[in-house]
């Protein structure tokens, strides 16, 4: 019982042992859990080499190294978003000149703390210090399509190579398109009483947290989303075993294979009307993929849907005209298709 | 008699904090009152960003996310 209490109370009396201790856990762990599950199928009574053998198998190895994978960069990250509040964003960003700004701006957004029912407020607060418009916009595409829990599972579904592509051609459509909309010099077309806001000074506020605060927070964001993503995660990977073990290759690779012009539009075209969080949607990249879908494809199809939304749109025209909104969609939209054939076409 | 504002545009995050800030003060025996501001210009006019928000008598204590039961308990005497 004595042991049970401190263990809970050890990351704030000895952050530093609890960190070393928790990573050396993880690690044993993650190292472990292929013979783990080769074991465990060994003990059912099914065939070894058959199709639910090779099923089952990949179920039980997927499941929990991917749900690991997931706790473990999830509290990671949790933790350095603890450094990178929105005031101090805001106060990086803020007068930034355009180009250096989009490319600064589409970085934060990977480690800024953002859900989007936050997008509204954190765009008028950036406008109102005076963050330009095009520097805003690289932001607000990078910070909901570029997160952690998309690398993560691309990562451990698809591997670092896929993983790496999706995290630079994210940032590479959000610098680029936000750069768009700033040369445009759409200033005019934001809403009249967000213009008229009154400008504020940003400032970062002090920095008060020591590692104890930091843990809690990872902890915070583990319980979070953790929690709540869960179960896309083993339906996905339960999707994944059906198809490792029975369904023929190449089933997809005529309608979505790299071969077709029109595949990517396609898949940008049917992608923004779904709305669906990076969980969501790593089962159906995954059944497509394992099809014989071309891969720039299904990124092309995986951003459209996690960048442009309808409700993120009708939200944020309580802030933007009709014109500027359109443009964002199709600046977007743009760069998506190019990088979803550009990859096509090296690969 | 405290006055609790939840800042925030109706997500679940903040119906949850005011939930929770409401618990809090039951459990504990103090009145308060918690007023959910939903507009967006009245969200701004505390300049936060990142919602949800609480502002306990027009200061604002907390934002980004929902606060911890102990953070909760700390505001409320």
């Amino acid at each position: 019982m004595n042991a049970v209490i401190a263990l809970q109370k050890m990351p704030h009396y000895r952050p530093r042992s609890f960190l070393a201790l928790s990573v050396v856990l993880w690690l044993v762990t993650y190292k472990s859990l292929a013979a783990l599950a080769e074991w465990i199928v060994s003990l059912l009574p099914v065939t070894a080499d058959s199709r639910l053998a090779g099923s089952i198998e990949f179920f039980l190895y997927d499941a929990p190294k991917v749900l690991l994978l997931l706790t473990g960069v999830v509290m990671v990250m949790g933790m350095v978003n603890s450094y990178f509040t929105a005031e101090r964003t805001r106060a990086l960003l803020a007068g930034r000149r355009e180009g250096v700004g989009n490319v600064l701006a589409a970085m934060l957004g990977v480690v800024t703390p953002f859900c989007s029912c936050s997008a509204v407020p954190l765009f008028i607060g950036f406008v109102q210090a005076g963050v330009p418009l095009g520097i805003t916009f690289s932001f607000l595409i990078a910070a909901p399509m570029v997160n952690e829990v998309a690398l993560t599972l691309l990562f451990g579904l698809f591997g670092l190579r896929v993983a790496s592509l999706y995290l630079g051609l994210g940032l590479a459509v959000a610098m680029l398109a936000g750069w768009v909309i700033g040369r445009a010099n759409m200033e005019s077309y934001l809403e009249d009483w967000v213009r008229e806001m009154p400008r504020v000074q940003a400032s970062a506020g002090k920095d008060e947290l020591v590692l104890a605060d930091r843990l809690d927070a990872g902890f915070a964001s583990v319980r979070e989303i953790v929690g709540k993503v869960w179960p896309y995660v083993l339906v996905g990977i339960s999707i994944g075993a059906v198809i490792h073990g029975y369904v023929p290759e190449n089933f997809m690779a005529r309608l979505m294979g790299g071969g077709s012009w029109w595949s990517v539009p396609l898949a940008v075209l049917i992608g923004v009307p779904m709305y669906t969080n990076a969980a969501g949607i790593i089962p159906i990249v995954e059944a497509l993929l394992s099809k014989g879908a071309a891969l720039g494809t299904v990124l092309a199809f995986m951003m459209s849907v996690i960048a442009l939304s309808l409700p993120e749109m009708i939200i944020l025209r309580k802030v933007l005209k009709v014109r500027l909104i359109a443009t964002f969609a199709a600046v977007v939209a743009s760069g998506i298709l190019l990088v979803g054939h550009l990859f096509n076409a090296v690969l | 008699m405290t006055h609790v504002k939840v800042l925030g545009s109706g997500c679940t995050n903040c119906k949850v904090t005011a939930q929770l800030i409401a618990d809090v003060a039951r459990a504990k025996g103090v009145a308060v009152t918690v007023e959910k501001v939903e507009d967006i210009r009245d969200i701004m006019a505390y300049g936060v960003m990142s919602t949800p928000g609480v502002v306990i008598d027009e200061r604002v204590v907390h934002m980004g996310g929902v606060p911890t039961r102990a953070k909760v308990e700390g505001w409320i005497d």
